[in-house]
């Protein structure tokens, strides 16, 4: 009598988590959902808003469905309307960013890899104050540093150049870099050096032949975070160049800002979405190689 | 002519003084073990003979050339290490034979080198893999190799077992024993267990605190080690140290400690000097392996003591008596029963005693 009590009831309970655990998977399907529209929809409206007509733009709504695929904003934005003055578009100051960019992400990279193969595996007298000095840098406000870098590159004679643009990237992007590959470094066995400076390997030899091959997870990760900078990057562009070397995120700027003509929220949606593209990509591609603990063999007994 | 020679070695870091005037000699084809307690030094001194650290004062000599100041790849040396450092990215082919290519050796020669200490290490199957597809012993295996193929003056090993399972360790120390027995290479070892440097070393040095306490055969290091350290160091459980004090009767030499009844002759004990040594303060050293419950020797000293403590451990039994207020250990078969808070019968072996002074801790 007791026993089928029991079993009866056991069964009611594990019926009732069932309905429990059902409600809560629907409840949290119905958030996430709800997040992730949150964070699509500016999205959708710049996709949708770029492929409309300006016609379409003033009757309809801002939701509304583009009649068909129009994309002859997508056109003007990247190569303009053919007449003379006045007309921006986003083509040579595309090209000034990648000019911009790969160098300057590919030196603060390199040089960073550098320094934090020397901090962490050929210790020095004082190291750790250098070390300090550069972190000191992540924290500097770059607003701060404004005058002094114009002056700097006054002097030197490549103010208002992409060459200079590359300069201060670079220069900036140090701290960061030394940081992450430091801090990528210390986990590896100082033992690797010692065998190497035993088989008769060179600083340089070290670095390249042992350090830099497994260094493929911190490398990708100071890419894609160097990426993002440079080329987000609007202060320095706007401070240090003008008219034709000014990076893409300025002319941009200086797109949608024009008040010369009507405003054309189809070329600026367009333009954005182009200017937003290649950071999109580098994330797309270097995600995937973004492989962690290549250098477990080394350590793990 | 040394294989290997250290002078007057000193070595700090900052204010911190690691190694104090360290002197050591190794003959050709000799095993030295260097065994102490972490931080010890005995890995500091292990980088200097490398190459790896620099010195403060003194000298290193390789085959009586000094090579204080010469650069880690011309030392005719090679090293293994603890976590092996195999260099990740490379196979084990090319692990092995990284330093041959550094050294810019011809690919004849290369190739003869890498086919012979493959196929003698068993890894020749393995040639091709990453380090990260090895198990740990191969991983050894592949990081002893890549130090054979050098065809080094001096094999320096920087504890290259602690890294393994307590299992695989017992079966690699046989393989390095057997590898020094058929390749007769002389050899700096490096670790802190004591099993490890007695089953390998032909000569065993002691360090504590930067200083060589005892460097020696493994026999002369457990039978007669040369202070309390030592003695204390060695042996598990490690050597009961009896406070006590040495007085001369008629009869000859009677060790006694206050409040005990026993008066223990000191006969035959070969002391480095016989001047001084009634009423001299003393440690009786004796090991928990040489007190017997059962009369073996003639020499044999019968002791009535209390069972206090015992610790049942398989194959034998560590029994704790009370002598006079000092814990003393025995070890015995574990088929033997004592019962605990009486009275027992114990003998102990005087041949294997030991007498160290109570001031400087030094044999006598």
């Amino acid at each position: 009598m007791q026993d089928s009590f029991k079993s009866s009831s056991y069964q009611q309970l594990e019926q009732k988590s069932k309905y429990t655990n059902m409600f809560l998977r629907w409840f949290l399907y119905f958030i996430l959902i709800l997040f992730a529209s949150y964070f699509i929809f500016p999205l959708y409206v710049m996709v949708v808003t770029s492929l409309k007509t300006m016609e379409e733009i003033r009757q309809g709504t801002l939701l509304s469905w583009p009649s068909g695929l129009n994309l002859e904003s997508w056109a003007v934005a990247w190569g303009g309307r053919g007449y003379g003055a006045g007309d921006t578009f986003l083509r040579p100051y595309f090209w000034n960013s990648i000019k911009m960019v790969v160098p300057a992400v590919f030196f603060s990279t390199f040089i960073g890899a550098m320094t934090g193969y020397v901090l962490t595996k050929w210790r020095f007298k004082g190291d750790q104050w250098v070390f300090l000095f550069l972190l000191f840098g992540c924290f500097i406000p770059f607003q701060a540093i404004l005058l002094p870098m114009a002056r700097t590159l006054g002097v030197l004679g490549i103010s208002n150049s992409v060459i200079g643009l590359v300069l201060v990237h670079t220069v900036y992007g140090i701290p960061f870099t030394t940081l992450f590959f430091r801090n990528y470094y210390i986990s590896v066995p100082t033992e690797l050096v010692k065998a190497a400076r035993i088989d008769g390997a060179g600083f340089f030899k070290i670095f390249f032949k042992i350090l830099l091959p497994i260094s493929a997870p911190i490398i990708v990760v100071t890419v894609i975070w160097q990426f993002t900078q440079i080329w987000n990057d609007f202060l320095f562009g706007s401070t240090f160049s003008f008219g034709e070397a000014a990076p893409i995120q300025v002319a941009l700027n200086n797109m949608v800002l024009s008040s010369t003509s009507v405003k054309e929220y189809n070329v600026d949606m367009a333009s954005a979405i182009i200017a937003g593209i290649p950071t999109l990509i580098v994330y797309v591609l270097a995600g995937k190689y973004f492989i962690r603990g290549l250098t477990s063999g080394a350590v793990k007994g | 002519m040394k294989t290997l020679k250290i002078e007057e070695l000193s070595k700090n870091f900052g204010s911190t003084e690691v190694l104090k005037k360290i002197n050591l000699e190794i003959d050709e084809g000799n095993f030295l073990v260097l065994l102490g307690p972490s931080g010890c030094g005995k890995s500091t001194l292990l980088n200097i003979i490398a190459g790896l650290e620099t010195i403060n004062e003194g000298d290193v000599f390789i085959d009586d050339y000094n090579v204080s100041k010469v650069e880690p790849k011309d030392r005719n040396i090679a090293m293994v290490f603890q976590s092996y450092a195999l260099y990740p990215s490379m196979n084990v082919k090319e692990n092995m034979i990284f330093g041959l290519k550094q050294a810019k050796t011809s690919k004849e020669k290369i190739q003869e080198q890498l086919e012979k200490v493959s196929k003698f290490l068993q890894v020749d199957q393995l040639l091709e893999r990453k380090p990260s597809q090895l198990s740990g012993g191969q991983r050894q295996r592949v990081a002893i190799g890549r130090a054979l193929v050098r065809e080094p003056r001096i094999f320096l090993f920087d504890e290259p077992l602690s890294n393994l399972d307590a299992k695989l360790r017992v079966e690699m120390r046989r393989e390095i024993k057997k590898l020094h027995q058929q390749l007769k290479t002389t050899v700096v070892y490096v670790t802190h267990d004591q099993t490890e440097a007695m089953s390998l070393g032909t000569n065993i040095a002691i360090m504590n605190h930067g200083v060589i306490q005892q460097n020696d055969t493994p026999e002369m290091i457990y039978n007669k080690p040369s202070n309390t350290f030592v003695a204390d160091f060695i042996g598990s459980p490690s050597m009961n140290l009896i406070k006590g004090i040495l007085k001369e009767n008629s009869g000859g030499l009677l060790f006694t400690v206050s409040g005990s009844n026993f008066e223990i002759p000191i006969k035959d004990y070969d002391f480095k000097d016989k001047s001084k040594l009634n009423n001299k303060e003393v440690f009786f050293g004796i090991r928990p392996e040489h007190i017997f419950f059962k009369k073996f020797n003639e020499s044999d000293f019968e002791i009535n003591l209390r069972a206090n403590l015992s610790e049942y451990i398989g194959h034998e039994q560590i029994m704790t008596f009370d002598y006079a207020n000092q814990e003393v250990l025995a070890k015995f078969p574990s088929t033997i029963k004592i019962d605990l808070g009486k009275e027992t019968k114990l003998y102990f072996d005087l041949t294997q005693a030991s007498l160290f002074d109570a001031q400087t801790e030094e044999r006598i």
